[in-house]
């Protein structure tokens, strides 16, 4: 289905990012919000808690807690009483919160965390890649990338109702690259109040804590019980594949805008060539593409949206008919010398009648600038992969040798 | 008073279990209208081996060191929904206390959250294997403080928690003990009734983790309180307004020692008296600071 982007421009204001956010989480009507102050997520909890001195998010409280491991904790207890919960954070907030992050999934808690990405000590570092949230890919969450700051607001109402759906009760991480788009001023339409009320009805899960109905929530499982809570996540990972995609469709029908589902396309049809990354580097892509494009190169971009439910069928729908798939990650694993959707779409590939070649590049990193000419470099690079064979499977990009 | 047990018989809890005796007190103090939380620890264990459950009230364990913010999420979210009234109690260990759960309860109290915290203190990681805590006392032998050639157990004094929640400007802290139940009950039960984070302390003998028999939990808690080792009181908005008094059944030290076997190696190996002066010398400060 192709989607006809309305963006109303009586409706554009001029914003930044983390407050596109912030009011995004307003019209969502939260019940609790509790996050602890990290850069560059700072500007988010900053406007929420000026909502909330203000009264304008109505039966809601806001707790300053004093970790981004209590941030996480305290909205187990409030999703457990059945109050929509909201945190933000980013990096090393994020790394503190891994033990919590594994208990929200494996207790079926629908909270959604806005992830503003930042690189991970050490070396210390506040600039943008990815490395926090990829880190975090095994612990049970959704996990939606954006591309700009219209995508993360629209992300985050889209983002409650995928979690809350009663065949899903799995928490979500939208992630936006930290400053790039978190500190960014751009034209955007913020949610709308009615228009969201409508597209997210409020939050009534079937099972809470109540002294009326008593229940016990976290017993432990022992190895007769463990493993099918563990098969249950994955099989409400594998609904949230239809629901993202649904979800994003039934958004594009009350808000009119659409960004992709699972995935989005861009100039795919016909290409050899087809790039695949996450978040804001899909802009500068998307020029680079233009640009080629006017010199008869085939080329497109497969972005990637959600991947956490990995979307490995729409994956290989797309890069069946190309000649070569360039993989960008701002992430690395280390030990493998590969960035973690590169390693993922290669794995998916494996065992189909796929035989594409797929090369990667760890960019990016610490938040270093990835210029038009650096893709352009990596494009070039994708060209010789077509001729003559893969000769560096995957490779850091930009690398300073006077400095190794 | 509910005279059936909110916590259900049939628990996983060992014989003359501390964890069993302290939970079902805290739940004939604080009626049903509750919701309690535990943190992981031998309580969450033995009452909770899906798919079965000894709760009669809402209960949830999410992890070890969270406890008071999981509290602190559902008083938020109750006040937030509008659902003010369930009593809320998180129950803990001493290690999810006063180790590795202290930033989060240190937290929760300086927000001001209405909630009741229950230390179930039985100084140390009895769910482990009895490793030494921040609860542990002076000279008891764990299996990490254990006593040896050079070593005469724990070097180290107990943590002294219900100073640190007095500390806090908590309204309402209270010491109790396994030995004198309508003493703890009527305590929860005001700590649950007063505004704002409120703290029990409870001292809890293990039958296991301490090494005596299952028939003597009661008898070793009393002896901790009649020897001064674990004195009885109330603090309120700071001030202390109640001590159990010990009078006449003052008892010397190594008559509570001598009944556990963590202590055993004072009484066999050379220097154990001193070490027994030393804890005598406890029991007195704590005597004469309190006036029991």
């Amino acid at each position: 289905m192709a989607y006809d982007m309305k963006m109303d421009k009586h409706k554009m204001v001029v914003v930044e990012g983390s407050y596109a956010v912030a009011h995004a989480v307003k019209t969502c009507r939260p019940n609790v919000i509790s996050a602890y102050p990290i850069t560059p997520q700072t500007h988010i909890v900053e406007d929420l808690s000026q909502f909330m001195a203000d009264g304008e998010i109505p039966n809601c409280e806001y707790i300053n807690v004093e970790s981004e491991f209590s941030a996480l904790s305290a909205l187990v207890g409030s999703s457990a009483v059945g109050a929509r919960s909201y945190s933000a954070t980013t990096s090393q907030g994020l790394e503190l919160m891994h033990e919590v992050l594994f208990n929200v999934a494996g207790m079926r808690m629908p909270i959604v965390m806005t992830v503003a990405n930042r690189a991970v000590s050490a070396p210390i570092n506040i600039w943008n890649d990815q490395q926090d949230s990829i880190s975090q890919r095994d612990t049970g969450w959704i996990q939606l990338y954006a591309e700009n700051t219209q995508e993360i607001s629209d992300m985050t109402a889209q983002a409650f109702k995928i979690s809350e759906d009663k065949d899903i009760m799995m928490p979500c991480m939208t992630c936006m690259d930290g400053f790039i788009l978190s500190h960014v001023y751009e034209p955007l339409v913020l949610l709308e109040q009615d228009i969201t009320d409508e597209f997210l009805p409020p939050f009534r899960p079937d099972r809470i804590l109540d002294p009326r109905n008593p229940m016990t929530f976290g017993a432990f499982a022992d190895p007769n019980f463990y493993t099918e809570f563990r098969y249950q996540q994955e099989q409400a990972m594998q609904n949230a594949l239809k629901k993202i995609e649904d979800v994003a469709s039934e958004f594009y029908d009350m808000y009119g805008r659409h960004f992709g589902g699972l995935i989005d396309e861009y100039r795919t049809e016909d290409a050899d060539i087809i790039i695949m990354a996450m978040g804001s580097i899909i802009g500068t892509i998307k020029d680079v593409i233009d640009r080629l494009r006017e010199k008869n190169v085939r080329i497109g971009l497969l972005k990637v949206r959600a991947f956490r439910p990995f979307p490995a069928q729409a994956i290989m729908n797309v890069v069946r008919d190309a000649k070569v798939v360039v993989v960008l990650d701002k992430n690395i694993s280390l030990g493998m010398n590969a960035g973690a959707l590169f390693i993922e779409t290669k794995s998916v590939l494996y065992n189909t009648d796929i035989h594409v070649p797929v090369i990667g590049y760890m960019i990016g990193q610490g938040g270093r600038d990835i210029p038009m000419s650096t893709i352009e470099k990596i494009i070039a690079d994708a060209e010789e992969v077509m001729r003559s064979g893969i000769r560096t499977e995957s490779q850091f990009t930009d690398l300073k040798e006077e400095l190794i | 008073m509910k005279s059936i047990s909110l916590l259900a018989p049939g628990h996983r809890g060992c014989a003359g279990c501390c964890d069993a005796m302290a939970a079902k007190f805290t739940l004939m103090g604080a009626g049903e209208d509750c919701i309690v939380v535990s943190p992981t620890g031998c309580l969450e264990v033995m009452t909770t081996p899906y798919p079965e459950t000894s709760w009669d009230v809402p209960w949830i364990h999410s992890l070890f060191e969270n406890a008071s913010a999981v509290a602190s999420g559902i008083e938020a979210a109750l006040k937030a929904l509008g659902k003010q009234g369930p009593k809320i109690i998180a129950m803990g260990g001493d290690g999810a206390t006063m180790d590795i759960g202290l930033q989060a309860l240190s937290g929760a109290f300086e927000r001001g959250h209405n909630f009741t915290y229950v230390c179930i203190d039985n100084e140390a990681y009895m769910n482990t294997g009895v490793q030494r805590s921040a609860g542990t006392p002076y000279g008891a032998s764990t299996t990490t403080s254990p006593a040896g050639k050079v070593s005469l157990g724990n070097p180290r004094l107990k943590k002294n928690m219900p100073a640190i929640m007095v500390a806090h400007g908590s309204p309402y802290v209270a010491t109790t003990s396994l030995a004198y139940p309508k003493d703890m009950i009527a305590k929860v039960k005001k700590a649950t009734e007063i505004e704002g984070p409120t703290y029990i302390h409870c001292h809890a003998p293990c039958t296991t983790g301490w090494g005596f028999d299952t028939s003597k939990t009661v008898e070793v808690a009393r002896m901790a309180v009649q020897t001064g080792l674990w004195p009885l009181y109330e603090v309120e908005d700071g001030k202390v307004t109640k001590v159990r008094k010990i009078g006449n059944n003052k008892r010397p030290v190594d008559e509570y020692l001598k009944m556990q076997r963590r202590f055993k190696h004072l009484f066999t190996m050379e220097g154990g008296a001193e070490e027994i002066a030393k804890i005598q010398a406890i029991a007195d400060k704590n005597i004469e600071e309190f006036g029991l």
